[in-house]
């Protein structure tokens, strides 16, 4: 008996496990992309042993890519030396990684990834053990195939109610990362759950676990259901692979319960600085807004760029605003492609770059300049993440970033959204 | 024995290191520029041995190594902090860096106290003002990281199974 995490954990440890004991488990996938594969490689260099297998490796290039200066074509090349010298079987470069691992069939319930990223907690939307480390251990774990973890106290966020129209998964987990603090979950797995979660298709859970990164979590996880199931089945070529585990919590004991009810929440924005510096919209509307980006691994998928697409058709976002729109990844932008939303987006002002990690990290793609500001569809607003350190991040859903493109300024989306339904 | 130099809450990465010195991995090269910003006197000044304390969540931010490379690179004997960010804490213990979970040594402490911190049994002693306090004690696995330099060092000599044996 245990929690979500207690249960994933003493599945793979193949004995019941408690929080606070430290294992050594078999890990399934091994992640890291171009900012932090070399640092892996040095010390799986260091070491001086084997690697394990080359199937759970999985590299990506997203994050400066395609190279936006030498330095990055640098990491790039020296990357694509050690996997063809190693014969690596998986090297992508198809959008930001975790929205590929998750839609290429990495991951299933039950399984344990680790991630040279700190966005890797974003697997337990499948119901899987997801989480960021360092890179030293990306090529320890390389060498050993293993991975050391203490296992997890729980916070159980538990969601009820319906959202009303215009507000969305990114609002609530604005809402819960005010709550909660920017520190309300180290250490913590903090699970999601509730007749909401139940409700809520894919695209939208991954929300949750994804920004649980930002209140310092060690996993945000929900538990695999028929939703979670359904989607490998139909959308990935994980079709097949099953049958896949239900793992559920059993009994368990939270260290705390959160209750939120959505059915009262209005559109949230986290305010520059930091993620849980959070406001009602209608406290921060009409400040005025240089650059929407809509894009990353917490709101660029198929139905976010619908979303965006159904409130500019046949209007035109403001001429003096960049409205940068960067898919998570290649498949969500040929759909887009074939769908007539790139047309719709094209026509309305927005410009469209290629899939990953885009303006997010501050390096190409929609840099600020300083005393910018900007509204995205991010999950992290830390200082200088966009460009220059006197720039501002403010931190929306899809929609609210659709409005705010149309007029320069932080808008409420819900009266475009009646005028368009 | 070593010098307390006292640090404030949620320490980020990039106040520990900024990111324009990550260009290197050397850690003595790093340690130059170590906390630049916020104490610039502490890597002019401070000596091997002595110890940091931090505020609650000492290491947020970014998972780049650089940071906790950097403070080890100074030859600090260890960071007190009453909690880590997680990714930093891990990064720590995997680079041979020790540090301690201890919130009752943290709010007694003073920047220029001397200390002395026994590893192994997470004992912490002001001789400034002779007040002991007891930080939760590594786990004997932290300890075979630290003892041997950090994880790379521990798996020349190792198998990852002997972590825990």
């Amino acid at each position: 008996m245990g929690t979500l995490i207690e249960e994933i954990f003493s599945r793979k440890a193949g004995k019941q496990v408690q929080a606070g004991e430290i294992l050594l488990l078999d890990v399934d996938y091994i992640m890291s992309h171009d900012n932090t594969t070399p640092l892996a490689i040095k010390a799986f260099r260091d070491i001086g042993k084997p690697i394990l297998d080359k199937n759970k490796i999985v590299i990506h290039f997203d994050h400066a890519y395609p190279a936006p200066n030498v330095l990055a074509a640098e990491n790039h090349k020296k990357i694509i030396e050690f996997v063809k010298e190693q014969e690596l079987p998986h090297l992508l470069h198809q959008g930001v990684c975790h929205q590929v691992m998750i839609e290429e069939g990495y991951i299933t319930p039950g399984a344990i990834v680790i991630g040279a990223d700190s966005h890797s907690n974003t697997y337990g939307a499948m119901g899987a053990f997801g989480t960021g480390l360092g890179s030293t251990e990306i090529g320890v774990a390389w060498i050993t195939g293993k991975c050391w973890f203490k296992v997890p106290e729980t916070i159980r966020v538990e969601l009820s109610g319906q959202s009303q129209p215009g507000v969305y998964a990114k609002d609530v987990m604005i809402h819960i990362a005010g709550l909660l603090g920017m520190d309300g979950g180290t250490y913590r797995s903090v699970e999601f759950g509730g007749e909401y979660i139940d409700n809520l298709p894919m695209h939208e859970r991954i929300i949750f676990p994804n920004m649980s990164t930002e209140i310092g979590a060690k996993c945000g996880l929900i538990a695999a259901d028929d939703v979670t199931i359904n989607y490998l089945e139909n959308e990935t070529p994980a079709k097949g692979k099953g049958p896949f585990e239900r793992i559920l919590p059993v009994n368990p004991r939270y260290e705390r319960v959160l209750e939120v009810d959505v059915s009262t929440l209005v559109p949230q924005v986290a305010c520059h600085p930091d993620v849980d510096n959070v406001k009602p919209l209608t406290e921060v509307q009409g400040l005025d807004v240089h650059e929407v980006y809509i894009g990353t691994c917490t709101n660029a998928r198929y139905e976010d760029l619908e979303i965006v697409a159904n409130m500019l058709k046949g209007k035109k976002v403001n001429p003096l605003v960049r409205v940068i729109v960067t898919p998570a990844s290649d498949r969500i932008y040929r759909k887009a492609l074939t769908n007539g939303l790139i047309d719709i987006l094209m026509d309305a002002g927005c410009t469209v770059t290629g899939s990953g990690c885009g303006a997010c990290i501050g390096r190409h793609g929609g840099i600020l300049a300083p005393g910018e500001r900007a509204l995205t569809t991010m999950n992290r607003n830390f200082i200088g993440r966009m460009g220059s350190p006197l720039s501002e991040i403010y931190l929306a859903s899809p929609a609210t970033a659709a409005a705010t493109a149309l007029t320069g300024k932080i808008t409420d989306p819900r009266e475009l959204l009646e005028t368009i339904s | 024995m070593g010098k307390a130099w006292t640090f404030g809450e949620n320490m980020n990465t990039d106040e520990i290191i900024p990111g324009r010195y990550n260009i290197t991995i050397d850690p003595l090269e790093l340690a130059k520029n170590v906390f630049c910003e916020v104490k610039p006197e502490y890597a002019k000044t401070m000596q091997p041995g002595d110890v940091i304390v931090g505020g609650q969540n000492f290491g947020c931010g970014s998972s780049r190594e650089h940071a906790p490379i950097a403070i080890k690179g100074s030859q600090a004997k260890c960071i007190i902090a009453p909690s880590f960010a997680r990714i930093f804490f891990r990064n720590a213990i995997n680079i041979g860096l020790p540090i301690l979970e201890c919130p009752e040594a943290v709010a007694d402490i003073t920047e220029g106290d001397d200390i002395d911190v026994n590893l192994a049994t997470g004992e912490i002693f002001n001789r400034t003002n002779g007040h002991q306090y007891q930080a939760q004690a590594l786990p004997d696995f932290v300890l075979k990281i630290a003892d041997a330099g950090g994880i790379i060092n521990f798996l020349k000599t190792h198998e990852i199974q002997d972590l825990l044996a």
